[in-house]
C-alpha cells in the first residue's frame, strides 16, 4: 500500500470515527447523565437525515437542511423528554429498553407518514463539492474533507462546554451525584430535558452531515445505534472524552480492517470491544469502581 | 429577630417505616441550632427533609414563611437553604474550583456576598488545592470544599451534618473555626456533631432527638446542666 493510499484510508477511517463521535457523544451523555438507555437514538440519526432531506428539496440549501435539520430534531427531544423520558428516571432498565423501543416505533410511523420509505441523497452545498486530485488517479472528495474539519470543530466545542463552562460543571456534577446537585439548587429536571435534546440533536446532526456522502434509507440509524452502544461501552459510559477514543478506534478498525482483512472485518470491531472490555471492564475512561 | 424555618408536626418515612414523629421546632434569622442525638436517632433524615431529599415527609415546613413541604430539593434551596451532607458529597470528578463555581449563585434576597475569592479567603487551604480533584482531597479539605460550596449559593440557612466526624483535631478545629465565620456572617445554621463542647461555644440551642421525637430544646447551658439527659440520650 502506498503512503497516498494509506494517507486516504487513514482520513477515511477518522472521518467515519468523528461521526461516530457526535452520534455516540449525545447517547453517552443520555445515558451517563438521565441513566436511560435511549435504543431510539439511531433511530433520530435517520430521522436526521431525511429532515436534510426534506429540508434540502424545499430550500435547495444544504446549510439550512442541516440548521433547520438540528432545530427540528432538538425541539422533537424537548417535546419527547416533556412527554415520555421523564417518567423513566430512576426506573429499570427494562421499562427504558420498552419505552425507548416504542419510541423507534413511532419515530419510524412518523417517517413513514412525512417521507415514505424512498431512499434519497442529499447534494452537498456546492462550494464542498468537487474533489481534491491527489495523484493521477486519486482523488479526495472536498466534503469529506470539510466534514473531518467541521466534526473536529464541533468536537472542540463540545469539549469546551463539558470542560470549560458551568452548565458542563453541573452536567458532570449531575452525571456523579444527582441528589447533591438537586440540593444546591440546580433544577435538574430541566438540565435533563436539555441533554437529552441535545443528544437527540447530536444525533440527528450524524444523519444529517453523512446525507451528502451515504443515502438516505429507513434502517441506516439501525447499524449506528449498535456502532454508537460498541463506542459507548468501550470509551466508559457517560464520558465524552472515552467516546472520543472508542470512536476514532472503532473508525479506523473498521476502515483498515475492511483493506487489510476483509473476511473478518464485520467482526473486528466486536473483538476489539471484548479486548478493551477484558483489559478495562469499565471501559477505556470508565469509573473504576461501580 | 425574624422566623426563617419553621417546621410544624413533621414525620418522616422510608417506605412503610416512620422515623421522624411529629417534629416541631423553629430557626430564627441568624440562629444557630446544635441537632443533638445517639446514631440512628434521626438526624441525618430531619435534615434530609428540610432540604427535600426525603421522598415521604408530612407535616409543615415553611422558609421565609413559603411552603416547602411538596417542594423540591432545588426549589429548597432556592429559597435560601444549603446542605453539607455526612460524608461532605463533593464531586469528585471536579476540581476545586468547579466544585465552587457550579453552585454559584445570589441568594433568594440576590445577595451576591459570598464569591470564589470570599471562599478561598476563608479558606486559604482550597486556594492552594484549587487544581486538584475532588477525589483527591483529605476529608478536612472536603469538608471545607463542602462547606464553602454551600457558601457559593449564598444562603440564609446551612444544614451541617456530621460537621467534624473523622477529621483529626487540628483540622476539626478548622472546621469550628469556620463556623464562628459562618455566624458572624448572620448566615443560620443547623449543626450534627459529636462534639459537645465545641458544640455548646458556637450555638445559640440544642435541639436533642431520640428516635425520631424531639425530647429537650434549650440553651446548651441549659441542657449541660443536666447530667441525666446528656448520660441518657448522648451517652456523656
Ligand atoms: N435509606 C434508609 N432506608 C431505611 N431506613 C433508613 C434509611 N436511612 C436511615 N434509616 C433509618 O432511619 C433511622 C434514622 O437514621 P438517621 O436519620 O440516619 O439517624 P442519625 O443521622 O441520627 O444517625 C435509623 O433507624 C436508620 O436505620
Ligand atoms: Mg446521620
Amino acid at each position: 500500500m502506498s503512503a497516498i493510499t494509506f494517507a486516504v484510508q487513514l482520513l477515511n477511517g477518522v472521518q467515519y470515527g468523528l461521526v461516530l463521535f457526535l452520534v455516540a457523544s449525545g447517547l453517552t451523555l443520555v445515558f451517563g447523565i438521565l441513566g436511560v438507555i435511549n435504543l431510539a437514538h439511531g433511530a433520530f440519526y435517520m430521522l436526521g437525515a431525511y429532515f436534510a432531506w426534506w429540508i434540502a428539496a424545499y430550500t435547495g440549501s444544504f446549510l439550512m437542511a442541516l440548521i433547520g435539520g438540528v432545530a427540528l430534531s432538538f425541539m422533537l427531544g424537548l417535546l419527547l423528554e416533556n412527554v415520555f423520558v421523564r417518567r423513566l428516571y430512576g426506573r429499570d432498565h427494562l421499562a427504558q429498553v420498552l419505552l425507548s423501543f416504542g419510541l423507534i416505533l413511532v419515530v419510524d410511523e412518523l417517517r413513514q407518514i412525512l417521507f415514505g420509505k424512498d431512499v434519497y441523497s442529499v447534494k452537498p452545498p456546492p462550494w464542498l463539492e468537487g474533489s481534491i486530485q491527489l495523484t493521477d488517479n486519486l482523488s479526495y472528495p472536498v466534503y469529506r474533507l470539510a466534514l473531518c474539519l467541521f466534526c473536529l470543530v464541533l468536537a472542540a466545542l463540545i469539549f469546551y462546554v463539558i470542560q470549560r463552562t458551568k452548565l458542563g460543571m453541573i452536567i458532570r456534577a449531575g452525571a456523579e451525584n444527582r441528589d447533591m446537585t438537586r440540593a444546591l439548587g440546580i433544577p435538574f429536571d430541566s438540565v435533563n430535558r436539555y441533554v437529552f435534546a441535545g443528544g437527540i440533536a447530536l444525533a440527528a446532526l450524524g444523519g444529517i452531515l453523512v446525507s451528502p456522502i451515504s443515502t438516505v434509507y429507513p434502517g441506516m440509524g439501525d447499524g449506528m445505534l449498535i456502532l454508537s452502544f460498541v463506542v459507548v461501552v468501550l470509551g466508559g459510559i457517560g464520558s465524552v472524552a472515552g467516546a472520543a477514543i472508542g470512536a476514532l478506534l472503532i473508525g479506523l478498525t473498521d476502515t483498515f480492517g475492511k483493506v487489510f482483512f476483509p473476511q473478518v472485518s464485520s467482526i473486528l470491531i466486536y473483538v476489539l470491544m471484548a479486548g478493551v472490555l477484558l483489559w478495562r471492564p469499565n471501559g477505556i475512561l470508565g469509573k473504576r469502581e461501580a | 429577630m425574624t422566623e426563617l424555618l419553621a417546621i410544624r408536626s413533621l414525620s418522616g418515612f422510608y417506605g412503610a417505616s416512620q422515623v421522624l414523629h411529629d417534629v416541631s421546632f423553629s430557626v430564627r434569622r441568624g440562629e444557630q441550632v446544635a441537632l443533638l442525638g445517639r446514631n440512628g436517632m434521626g438526624k441525618t433524615t430531619l435534615m434530609k427533609s428540610i432540604i427535600g431529599l426525603l421522598g415521604d415527609r408530612r407535616g409543615g415546613i415553611t422558609i421565609n414563611k413559603l411552603d416547602m413541604i411538596n417542594a423540591k430539593p432545588e426549589a429548597i434551596a432556592q429559597a435560601g437553604v444549603a446542605y453539607v451532607p455526612e460524608g461532605r458529597g463533593v464531586f469528585g470528578s471536579l476540581n476545586v474550583v468547579e466544585n465552587l463555581v457550579m453552585a454559584a449563585r445570589a441568594g433568594a434576597d440576590g445577595r451576591r456576598d459570598w464569591t470564589l475569592d470570599r471562599v478561598f479567603e476563608v479558606f486559604p487551604r482550597l486556594h492552594q488545592r484549587r487544581g486538584n480533584g475532588g477525589h483527591q482531597l483529605s476529608g478536612g479539605e472536603q469538608q471545607m470544599l463542602s462547606i464553602g460550596r454551600a457558601l457559593m449559593t449564598n444562603p440564609d440557612l446551612i444544614l451541617i451534618d456530621e460537621a467534624t466526624e473523622g477529621l483529626a483535631p487540628l483540622v476539626a478545629q478548622e472546621i469550628w473555626r469556620t463556623l464562628g465565620v459562618i455566624r458572624d456572617e448572620g448566615i443560620a445554621t443547623i449543626v450534627v456533631d459529636k462534639d459537645l463542647r465545641s458544640l455548646s461555644k458556637i450555638v445559640d440551642r440544642t435541639v436533642l432527638l431520640s428516635k425520631g421525637q424531639i425530647v429537650f430544646e434549650g440553651a446548651p447551658s441549659e441542657l449541660l446542666a443536666q447530667p441525666l439527659l446528656l448520660e441518657k440520650h448522648l451517652g456523656v
